[in-house]
């Protein structure tokens, strides 16, 4: 029982498990779904699917293997409850018509605009609007699906397949949506956190030993509280083909404001060369040499690139290839001399990862960073998260 | 033994299903949502609606799943021994129970609330795993085994902040407490505010729903703030006219500080409305 419906989730990559699994039937089994469609659907995602961002998967999976099982389709046209009468009483044959008073309106109604469903269904695939043969009970001849789209009360009941046919939760999907929270959310995992400062705090571990020591004698031992201590830096690409994703990368980088103590920061156009900047209004005057960064900012700062790498190849191939300067060392150079300083690097790119392939920039500043280049998703942004926050 | 919401809480009929098959099947309810849409308010209606106590457990960054169960005060027995008290012979006195403790010896069955538990640290469900699904917990200090009479109704919030093990979402249901449509909160006003004139309602919703529209904004306002700021509405007898303009201007609403609690949302908020004034 359902263990079809199971195994079709686990196709449509929903992390369930088999507890789980067992659980639902559990609850199936305490008659808890009651006998609607709708209750079931709100019990197995209660019990099977436990992050918001999943939702829609479930929505997309659970339609898909209950569309032929449901008896009612979801209408993609409302139909007037009047004319619906109107139609049927103008085609009810005489069988029908003790159909009718046999199985009552309902049902009766919920066949006629199955039917209804299907004709123009035919009728966009090309073929000819035409009856079937006299076959139908309801008659077909040439009516326009389109003249159904008259003003009214919608003849439908809110119908159970509807709540996952709207698909309400498609913005929680974790490969679309990327806000400041977010982003924070993802970045916290990086947290690590080490005792500084002024101790503060009673150890009691520590009171009980010295205590020990002390021949019983109370010795009260403090040590600092704990800090996040992990130390980023990141180089923002700023301006030209940038432009686009202005708002991703502000959310991100306000997320990352908030969220680390130690955070440096550095802009660049297109790619690394001899300088960076910290102010893009006097980015001219005031300009770090590159140098400077390798050498203020120790190996345990974990690099964090972000930019679409989209440019010319001379930009990173080429002396001199700067659109900006005459540089005196290719890009390339630069970016390898970062990627050796910095282990625990990661590039965050804006650009969308399936069009990585098309774009021969990419390819090279992904083998001179060694593979480390990541979407700048949510998912994304975890897959780099866990990157970094490996040891070394 | 069913909740159906209550007269102070509305509740939608999927939140009510999940929170049925958690009591059913005695397992722990995971409630997730956006700030300010009911999470913690939904322990108290159910221990209220059900007739039972409602023990509390509010997570902060520093709590350790321990304190939940019993904490062992090694320093006030250190004290009282140099003090030379009687009451240090017996370990006993010296064990603090914790609010999962109390819930598993209480008479009745109870209610337990676990607020906000993606504050701690992220090891904290993993630690309570054993706990919440045999409902036991081993004293090493006093050698006892502290079994749960009834099990209680487990009732867990998160802001999600942090990602939860597997190993504990497996074991729960999950429910994401999503923001109100406005027939669902229109319902909500009306258990808030069972006289508020209609109108004034209209009008209040209309902006409320406008401002989260709002591009931009770092917070939106949620249903907790809407509450607020009706509340301060009814109670400083604001006139309906002052939520409409007469010459469909765009105006700042009167006391939108309960709405907005960000200063930059607040600034970028104004800005919007005098563009749109001038733009007239």
């Amino acid at each position: 029982m359902l263990i079809d419906f199971f195994l079709h989730l686990k196709a449509r990559k929903l992390p369930v498990s088999t507890k789980e699994f067992l659980t639902l039937l559990e609850a199936v089994q305490a008659g808890l779904a009651g006998h609607s469609m709708e209750d079931f659907y709100f019990l197995a995602r209660a019990s099977l699917v436990k992050d918001e961002s999943h939702f829609d998967r479930f929505d997309q999976a659970f339609g898909e293997y209950f569309k032929g099982i449901e008896a009612i389709p979801g209408l993609e046209v409302d139909l007037p409850e009047e004319w619906l009468k109107a139609m049927m009483h103008k085609h009810l044959s005489p069988e029908e018509k003790a159909k009718l008073e046999k199985l009552g309106w309902e049902t009766l109604m919920e066949e006629f605009k199955k039917r209804l469903q299907e004709q123009k269904g035919r009728h966009q695939g090309g073929s000819k609007w035409v009856g079937t043969g006299g076959t139908s009970p309801f008659g077909n001849s040439g009516y326009n699906p389109e003249g159904i789209r008259v003003g009214g009360e919608s003849g439908g009941n809110r119908t159970a397949v509807k709540v996952w046919d709207q698909r309400e939760y498609r913005n929680l999907d974790d490969t679309i949506e990327l806000g400041t929270r977010n982003i924070k959310v993802a970045l916290r995992r990086l947290r690590r956190f080490a005792r500084l400062g002024a101790p503060d705090e009673l150890d009691l571990d520590g009171t009980i030993a010295a205590t020990a020591r002390n021949a019983g004698y109370l010795d009260l031992m403090m040590r600092p509280e704990r800090h996040n201590a992990v130390k980023v830096l990141i180089f923002f690409d700023v301006g030209g083909s940038m432009d686009e994703h202005v708002k991703v990368c502000e959310e991100l980088f306000s997320a990352c404001r908030a969220e680390f103590k130690h955070l440096e920061y550095f802009y660049f156009h297109n790619c690394v060369y001899d300088h960076v900047w910290r102010d893009s209004i006097r980015r001219h005057s005031e300009r770090t040499p590159t140098l400077d960064v390798l050498h203020k900012y120790g190996p345990d700062y974990k690099l964090i690139f972000v930019g679409d790498a989209t440019m010319s190849p001379y930009e990173i191939l080429q002396p001199g290839g700067s659109i900006e300067y005459s540089n005196p060392e290719p890009g390339a150079t630069w970016l390898r001399r970062l990627a050796d300083a910095y282990p625990s690097l990661a590039w965050l790119n804006p650009e969308p990862e399936r069009s990585w392939d098309y774009r021969q920039t990419i390819g090279i500043v992904r083998q001179l960073i060694g593979e480390r280049m990541f979407p700048l998703t949510l998912d994304g942004m975890t897959r780099a998260i866990t990157h970094l926050s490996r040891k070394n | 033994m069913r909740f159906e919401g209550s007269d102070n809480y509305v509740a939608t009929p999927d939140l009510m299903l999940a929170v049925n098959a958690a009591i059913r099947l005695q397992r722990p309810l995971l409630i997730k949502g956006e700030p300010g849409t009911g999470k913690t308010m939904l322990a108290e209606e159910v221990a209220a609606a059900l007739g039972m106590p409602l023990m509390q457990w509010h997570i902060k960054s520093t709590t350790k799943a321990q304190q939940g169960l019993y904490e062992y005060d090694a320093v006030s027995r250190l004290r009282d021994s140099q003090l030379g008290d009687d009451k240090v012979k017996d370990i006993g006195n010296y064990i603090v129970k914790g609010t999962l403790w109390q819930a598993f010896e209480a008479g009745e069955q109870t209610v337990v609330l676990i607020d906000e538990i993606d504050k701690a640290d992220i090891e904290f469900p993993n630690d309570l795993l054993r706990e919440l699904d045999r409902m036991e917990f081993y004293v090493y200090e006093t050698r006892e085994l502290v079994k749960a009479r009834q099990r209680p109704i487990v009732i867990i919030t998160s802001n999600n902040e942090k990602e939860l093990p597997d190993a504990f979402l497996r074991r729960c249901f999950f429910h994401y407490i999503k923001f109100p449509d406005r027939d669902t909160m229109q319902k909500i006003v009306d258990v808030h505010f069972p006289d508020i004139k209609r109108t004034l309602l209209k009008e209040a919703l209309e902006v409320f729903f406008g401002l989260r529209e709002v591009p931009g904004l770092k917070k939106k306002p949620s249903t907790s703030e809407l509450i607020d700021w009706l509340k301060l509405l009814v109670a400083e007898e604001i006139p309906v006219e002052a939520l409409r303009s007469p010459d469909q201007k765009a105006i700042i609403p009167p006391l939108h500080g309960a709405l907005l609690k960000n200063e930059q949302d607040m600034h970028l908020f104004e800005r919007l409305v005098f563009m749109a004034q001038r733009n007239r």
